[in-house]
């Protein structure tokens, strides 16, 4: 098996990395503001998986990067245009369905990536998707809940969803198209070739949306732009202002 | 005239909106690392009981307390009530031959 290109593995390390941090931010501003207490410490604990994700993402990035930098520098000191994370975790949150949408969106692409990187032929890649995938289980099996108990609701929460569901179904493709990097990640046995996980995403994602009386949209058109970097929506720099915030007006402040 | 929308607001606000009804209450119970038995931690809102659980397991279980967890809708409780404390507890207060605090124990036995 050929030596894979670092730079490569380090922009695949980052994209891992960069969709925890982003949705981890994302969620994370729920806190305080969640509809019912409980979900409002559910969603805390999401986050707080998230971000311990991305530490172990970026941890490695940095060390593949062998730059000196760390997996705080990665996450508090790059721009916009250096962020690898697809499109669909930096979209606002919207009302709280909107929301759980986007997780269960997500989630099921993730478990399905996770447990297929678990076989990694890199070991630390392999030991971080170990870890992660028994968290993230649980995140697709609690949004996948209540994207049905809300579905499947009321009829304002019913349309509510399927709202989200048109809003955000655009933004599903990006997370299944391979690019060089991808396809090096195949080729090293490092990570799974990302069209093999569709299946699978799609039978889930079926099997849920069924069960919450929710309709898939019709067309395959898919934004594209997050993980290479290219082309990031607009509400991705407002999210760095507040994230790096700290960082960047009191530079390496620490605890 | 009904409040806007903000979330979408291109989604008609329900004009007969539900009244607002707050889930049940549930009781949780929670056996340790090193328990048998399982221990009332508190109580918390679900709409049913596998989400009771899955709240239960986000509230009470953060911070690795759990290995199994127990929920039951409070009002399947059956309580003794608070003003029967003297007729049911009292009785007991003046009968300490009950506590088994007479018997010699033997050396042999060690410690219990």
């Amino acid at each position: 098996m050929a030596a894979v290109d670092q730079a490569h593995l380090f922009t695949f390390l980052c994209r891992m990395g960069d969709n925890t941090l982003v949705l981890g931010h994302r969620v994370s501003e729920w806190c305080g503001h969640a509809p019912v207490l409980e979900e409002d410490i559910a969603l805390a604990n999401t986050a707080l998986d998230l971000i311990g994700q991305t530490q172990m993402w970026l941890g490695l990035a940095a060390k593949v990067e062998g730059k000196d930098r760390t997996a705080d520098d990665l996450a508090m000191l790059r721009d916009v245009w250096d962020f690898r994370n697809v499109l669909l975790v930096e979209q606002p949150n919207g009302d709280f369905g909107q929301t759980i949408m986007r997780q269960f969106l997500f989630d099921a692409w993730h478990l399905a990536m996770l447990t297929a990187l678990t076989k990694s032929t890199n070991a630390d890649v392999a030991a971080i998707a170990a870890k992660s995938v028994k968290e993230v289980q649980y995140h697709v099996e609690r949004a996948g809940d209540t994207v049905i108990g809300l579905g499947d609701g009321t009829t304002e929460s019913h349309q509510r969803m399927q709202k989200a569901l048109d809003l955000l179904w655009p933004y599903v493709g990006e997370m299944f198209v391979p690019d060089p990097v991808d396809d090096a990640m195949a080729a090293a046995g490092i990570a799974p070739d990302l069209t093999d996980l569709r299946g699978d995403y799609d039978a889930l994602v079926a099997s849920v949306l069924a069960q919450a009386t929710l309709k898939t949209p019709e067309g395959s058109f898919a934004h594209k732009g997050g993980k290479s970097g290219f082309q990031h929506s607009e509400h991705l720099g407002h999210l760095l202002t507040q994230m790096q915030w700290l960082q960047r007006a009191y530079p390496g402040a620490s605890w | 005239m009904s409040s806007p929308n903000s979330a979408y607001p291109d989604t008609p606000e329900a004009q007969d909106k539900p009244k607002r009804q707050e889930w049940p209450l549930w009781e949780v119970f929670i056996r340790g690392q090193h328990g048998m038995s399982h221990r009332h931690v508190g109580s918390l809102h679900a709409a049913d009981e596998e989400m009771a659980i899955k709240n239960a397991r986000d509230v009470y279980t953060r911070r690795n307390e759990g290995v199994s967890i127990w929920v039951v809708e409070a009002r399947h409780i059956a309580a003794s009530s608070p003003s029967d404390k003297g007729p049911l507890y009292e009785p007991s207060e003046s009968k300490v031959y009950r506590h088994p605090t007479f018997f010699d124990i033997p050396d042999e036995v060690g410690a219990m």
